[in-house]
């Protein structure tokens, strides 16, 4: 067992958030780190797709000036955001369509479930959307007597396993087939009683259950990758042909979508499609893109309703860090080369946003109230090993963002309460490492390691320099540091001769 | 040429081989060498755990002690000092409202290297006339390869290196888990990414791992070494100082 210093103290605050959690980042990442089979899990299926990712975004060779057009697009967007959605607004409007703006989950929950009781249903079906995973959606409508059923395969598989998703895109990345098996057997009606744990078996499993759900449905509800200012479209971006049933089948469609998704004119799409299947599933182009404008008289749902969803996103965009993270087109690149998240697991987050991006995107949303917050260590969730920023297809630059949050946890605890041991720490080490005399006397401080070695390797420290020697030993200090060596060897002058 | 060596704080106090290395390599390559006496840190420890703000008189000591040193060019043989020093200083002295500050910052990283950009970039060597007979493995670290994008450089220096045997480790680009005080903020995550990073090194056979990194070494020597495995490390400095007639690691 190891001890850590400075760990905030477990307190639920909204402990039912889906993008809140209820316990620190490195508790919750520990019980990730001992479950064996998440670990293989998750390192294989990350692996995979890293693999994929890179050869197919080497096959490009403007990808670099495709990251920058993202990042330019997103910026206009994010620079006009106020006038493109009224835009948005005017266009979907004007094709049939009704908009709806929501300033928080609670607004947007009401809204759609007013609409689906409008229609005396009480089953919906449900395209993967992350916007409706944000305000709780499916848990709302339950509570109104409402089934909404997810039709995306890996979502399905969550729904059914009462589990939380752990990935953005691959919300059961964390489940090996075998599970997959368990959980249809239990929770599917009607399956074969001989279902082997073949992906295609399990796949066609889904299928017959999901097509029964498609053909009775009269009302679906989506999100959207992508919704086009200048001509009211919205986009959803597909694997697996379910979400086409759910976009067209129905008599009503309700569409929910984060209002930062917005690009301002059809040919920017041009980029995003290129930039989003190569970043999230490693594939040239996804397999489905659906369009739709509107309403079509006599062709798919004959009522739309766009959903408009704030939920923090205009405090974000005020904020220098959250404007960057509102650049995200949750492809989940970043994700998927993480070595926290892949040893972690999507649910260490404690958000429906997780990873590199929900480290940054969570505590912009729901905001670090003190260092108690559990909030709080989702800045620290990183090694800063930058592999996020160089895979992020727009640009963005995580490592600094979360740097810059740490900055901000640190600064808002400062005058409050007790000094954590951090503090202590890291004002002592500055006192120490802004003047070479101070820094030469605790240098000599560190003779007394030598005591302690054992075959010049030290095995055990005390607290909190335990957390390192519980899995790793540090070489005992020199006889002689490199200032005291160069001194000797150099003589009293600066420079060799 | 006259060059500044940053010890960096880590290197200075813990691991001196890695310094006289530096210095007997560029010593070796016919440099003159200063070690500017007041410097102590870049302060990256602090800006990475969030105190920014501690930062400030760390980084204003480290602007001032080399702008008071006569030299062409600094080197560090260190790729996350140097990164620092490239990417956060100007970042910290803004921040705590010191414009003026930020610009001698950025001037100063603009004549700091890390050791293989230096040697390759700037003094124009690949082959450094290096001995050293053992099969070894090098791990590139996340900011050499990341913040400063040095790519090729030191494998271009080691592939040069007489009697070597360089082994590529796989999953290479992975990070080793350190993290500075990501290593103690969330041991368990750190302690994983450095059991796999040591799988890869032990799965090369190799001898020794390599990098350009002192606390990256700390790192996974220090895991190596927990583990018994008999595998060292070897700072990339030590390997290019080492010839026939001297070894420095
Ligand atoms: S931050 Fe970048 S890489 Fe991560 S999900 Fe968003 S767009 Fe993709």
């Amino acid at each position: 067992m190891t001890t850590f210093l400075g760990v905030p103290i477990r307190r639920s605050r909204d402990a039912e958030s889906p993008i809140r959690g209820s316990e620190t980042f490195p508790q919750a990442a520990k019980r990730a780190v001992d479950d064996t089979r998440l670990r293989r899990n998750l390192g294989r299926a990350t692996a995979t797709i890293r693999g994929k990712r890179q050869a197919v975004v080497d096959e490009l060779p403007d990808w670099e000036a495709l990251r920058d057009s993202g990042s330019a697009i997103k910026a206009r967007v994010m620079a006009e955001l106020p006038a493109l959605l009224e835009q948005l607004e005017a266009n979907v409007t004007a094709r049939g369509g009704v908009v709806h703006w929501a300033a928080d989950a609670e607004e947007a929950n009401r809204i759609i479930t007013g609409i689906v009781k409008s229609k005396e249903v009480d089953e919906v079906v449900k395209v993967k959307s992350m916007a409706t995973q944000e305000i709780g959606l499916n848990e709302y409508l339950e509570e109104h007597g409402i089934a909404a059923v997810e039709t995306d395969l890996a979502e399905l598989i969550v729904q059914l396993g009462h589990d939380k998703p752990s990935h953005i895109l691959v919300p059961a990345i964390h489940r090996g087939r075998a599970e997959v098996r368990e959980i249809f057997l239990n929770e599917m009606t009607g399956v074969a009683v001989g279902l082997t744990d073949d992906p295609r078996e399990l796949a066609m499993a889904a299928r017959t259950h999901l097509r029964r759900k498609f053909l009775s449905a009269k009302v679906a509800i989506s999100g959207t990758n992508f919704a086009i200012a200048d001509t009211g479209t919205l986009s959803v971006v597909e694997s697996e042909g379910n979400g086409r049933m759910c976009l067209t089948l129905p008599e009503t469609l309700i569409t929910v979508m984060g209002i930062e998704k917005i690009l301002p004119t059809f040919s920017d799409l041009e980029v995003f499609m290129q930039l989003l299947p190569r970043s999230s599933t490693g594939e040239r182009m996804n397999p489905y893109t659906s369009l739709w404008t509107g309403v079509t008289p006599g062709d798919g749902p004959q009522e739309f309703h766009l959903v408009l969803l704030d939920n923090g996103r205009t405090n974000a965009l005020a904020d220098e860090v959250g404007r960057a993270a509102l650049h995200c087109i949750r492809c989940s690149a970043c994700l998927n080369v993480c070595p926290v998240y892949e040893r972690a697991g999507g649910h260490a987050y404690g958000s429906v946003y997780p990873g590199p991006i929900g480290a940054v995107l969570t505590p912009q949303l729901t905001g670090i109230h003190g260092h108690d917050d559990v909030n709080s260590t989702l800045p620290y969730a990183s090694s800063l090993c930058g592999a996020c920023f160089d895979a992020c297809p727009v640009k963005i630059d995580i490592p600094s963002l979360l740097v810059e949050l740490r900055g901000r946890a640190v600064d808002s605890d400062r005058g409050h309460g007790l000094p954590t041991g951090w503090d202590g720490a890291m004002k002592a080490a500055a006192w120490v490492m802004s003047d070479e005399k101070r820094f030469a006397a605790a240098q000599k401080g560190l003779a007394a390691g030598r005591l302690i070695a054992r075959k010049g390797q030290i095995t055990n420290l005390p607290f909190p320099m335990s957390a390192w020697t519980g899995s790793r030993n540090i070489a005992a200090p020199p006889r002689q540091t490199s200032r005291q060596w160069f001194a000797e060897t150099h003589g009293d002058s600066e420079g060799s001769a | 040429m006259r060059i500044a060596v940053v010890a960096t704080c880590l290197a200075d106090s813990l691991f001196p081989d890695v310094l006289k290395a530096t210095v007997g390599l560029l010593e070796r390559l016919g440099h003159t060498v200063v070690f500017p006496r007041a410097q102590v840190c870049c302060g990256q420890m602090h800006v990475n755990t969030g105190y920014l703000k501690e930062a400030l008189p760390v980084v204003r000591h480290h602007v001032e002690t080399f702008e008071a040193a006569e030299f062409d060019v600094a080197v560090a043989p260190s790729g996350s000092c140097v990164g620092s020093i490239r990417h956060q200083q100007a970042m910290v002295a803004r921040r705590g409202g010191d414009t003026a500050l930020a610009e001698r910052a950025t001037a100063l990283a603009g004549r700091t290297y890390e050791l293989s950009e230096l040697l390759v970039d700037v003094l124009g060597v690949t082959d450094v006339g290096a001995y050293f007979p053992h099969r070894v493995t090098y791990h590139p670290t996340c900011h050499s390869l990341r913040m400063l994008r040095v790519g090729d450089k030191p494998l271009q220096l080691l592939r040069a290196v007489g009697g070597m045997d360089l082994v590529e480790l796989p999953a290479a680009d992975q990070c080793c888990g350190f993290g500075g005080t990501f290593s103690l903020k969330n041991p368990d995550v750190s302690t994983a990414m450095l059991a796999d990073k040591m799988g890869n090194v032990l799965a090369t056979k190799a001898e020794m791992c390599s990098a350009g990194d002192a606390s990256c070494l700390m790192h996974i020597g220090g895991g190596l070494s927990r583990l018994k495995t008999g595998v060292r490390t070897v700072h990339l400095a030590q390997i290019l100082a080492s010839t026939t007639e001297k070894v420095y690691a």
